[in-house]
């Protein structure tokens, strides 16, 4: 039966047909698409790494800036405290400082007053020894008239310097 | 392509020019016909020939035209050198240049003498047609590529590129692994070229070439003389001496074995695409058939099957969408394993096979 018997030319022709089109479509077509795509496949394959890279970067530059946060907080503490106690420090100092200028000062006034006390009873102890010189000329220009009287008066006087 | 289209246009030409003339040569022809015979107009739209007839017009003085092309015939006998020249003058003088028809309008030789017929037939010149319908698409779907690189695809280059990665992953290269990519040009044209001349098959007026088993047997005869130039001797040693065997079975098995590795699995492929493409146009012109053999008998009846023959016809050739699809898809695949299964090198291809996934 003629459908089921292959004819010679038939074939033949197919044959170059298939050929023709099977070199023509290897060396035009399908070299570059599956060349293009081959390329398109690395290349999304290098986009979707590099894009990973760019989000671990990220990442690490994030946590890199909070560990400086971190960071600038916990010396912003210190800082903190350390002004603080140097405050206290200072103010502890001044107070003491303070302190024994009050008491240097009241130190101070208290030897002035002693000084002046001592320098008055001097100048009370000088007058009254030139008190005492002044009576005793005094007598002295009295006495050569009597003798006992001279006596007498030294007596008077030497009772009144002991009872001062 | 060019210069094919070149070496065909005079063809084109010639058998243009004489199809105003047919209708008188045509005349007589008709007269005979009696009715509408079924079979005979199923075999003449399946079979090859060396007219593309397009359409008849009845005249009114019970004569037909005919639009149709003549096609030219080129035919070699031993000894006497090529012949070549338009069907039509067959078809005008009866017999020439040694050559007449016979009564079922076949090329005889008039002495009866052996001879070829390489005539560039209805089949012939629609693979043609599909040569630079392929060509034209594809080259300009793979120049596409070269100028726009590595972006994303656009318009044509979606559709194609979706089934050239389908190809690739899903067939060449789970089969072949390492040598997909040598065998990839070949499974891709074979994919290409099945499904594109399954479609033109399609359209009403068209040769069905994938229903003939000579393109078949081509194609089939393709991936046969692949299959054995990449086999290796692994596949012969297992298929004629397999170990383990006891040797008094060897005489049975060795020859079924033989037999179904190398002779017929390319022979199911020639067969399987060619009945496939072929039972959907018979059923198809099976249906157009019961009209007109209903409408022979009443006019009502006639219309009452066309109703119910061209749902049918409608859905088959739905089907045979699918079907000129999935038949491409088939011949390709096996094409790759069949490849693949004489040319895997048992110890050694499993390793690789297995590094690749």
């Amino acid at each position: 039966m003629e459908l089921l018997q292959p004819g010679l030319g038939l074939m033949f022709w197919t044959l170059i047909v298939f050929l023709t089109v099977l070199y023509i479509l290897r060396r035009f077509a399908w070299r570059p698409i599956l060349n293009a795509l081959d390329q398109r496949e690395s290349a999304i394959d290098q986009a979707l790494k590099a894009a990973e890279r760019t989000r671990q970067e990220m990442a690490n530059l994030k946590s890199e800036h909070e560990a400086l946060l971190q960071q600038a907080r916990q010396e912003r503490i210190a800082i903190l405290g350390e002004a603080n106690r140097a405050k206290e420090r200072i103010i502890a100092e001044a107070r003491e400082k303070a302190a024994a200028e009050a008491a240097r000062l009241m130190e101070e006034a208290r030897r002035d007053i002693e000084n002046r006390k001592m320098e008055a009873l001097v100048d009370l102890k000088n007058q009254i020894g030139n008190m005492v010189v002044d009576v005793a000329e005094q007598v002295l220009r009295h006495q050569l008239a009597n003798r006992q009287e001279q006596e007498e008066l030294i007596r008077k006087l030497t009772a009144d310097l002991t009872r001062n | 392509m060019a210069l094919i289209a070149i070496l065909l246009f005079p063809f084109w030409a010639a058998a243009g020019s004489t199809v105003a003339d047919t209708s008188k040569a045509q005349g007589h022809d008709a007269a005979g016909k009696k009715g509408f015979n079924a079979g005979d107009m199923i075999l003449h739209h399946i079979t090859d020939s060396h007219e593309w007839h397009f359409f008849t017009i009845k005249k009114k003085d019970g004569s037909e035209w005919h639009a149709k092309l003549y096609l030219p015939v080129i035919l070699y006998t031993p000894g006497e050198g090529w012949s070549f020249f338009s069907y039509h003058k067959l078809h005008e003088y009866g017999s020439y240049k040694g050559y007449q028809l016979d009564d079922q309008h076949h090329i005889v030789r008039s002495d009866g003498k052996k001879f070829f017929d390489f005539s560039l037939t209805k089949n012939v010149a629609q693979l043609l047609l599909s040569l630079v319908l392929m060509v034209i698409l594809f080259v300009s779907v793979g120049r596409r590529y070269q100028h726009r690189g590595t972006a994303a695809p656009r318009g044509l280059q979606n559709a194609v590129e979706v089934v050239v990665v389908f190809i690739r992953d899903q067939v060449a290269r789970p089969l072949l692994g390492h040598r997909a990519d040598y065998y990839l040009p070949y499974l891709l044209t074979l994919f290409f070229f099945i499904w594109i001349n399954n479609l033109l098959g399609l359209i009403p007026g068209a040769a069905n070439v994938t229903g003939n088993i000579s393109v078949t047997a081509t194609l089939a005869l393709l991936t046969f003389i692949l299959m054995m130039a990449g086999s290796k001797r692994d596949f012969w040693l297992h298929m004629l001496a397999p170990p383990g065997v006891p040797a008094g079975v060897l005489p049975i098995l060795v020859p079924i074995e033989f037999l179904s590795n190398v002779v017929l699995k390319p022979f199911a492929l020639l067969i399987r695409l060619f009945a496939n493409m072929l039972a959907g146009h018979l059923i198809i012109l099976s249906f157009m058939s019961i009209i007109f053999l209903f409408a022979a008998m009443s006019l009502a009846a006639g219309i009452g099957a066309s109703i119910f023959s061209v749902a049918f016809s409608v859905f088959v050739y739905l089907l045979e969408l699918l079907v000129a699809v999935l038949q491409a898809y088939i011949f390709t695949i096996l094409s790759a394993l069949f490849i693949s299964e004489t040319g895997a090198t048992h110890s050694h291809d499993h390793a690789t096979a297995e590094t690749k996934h």
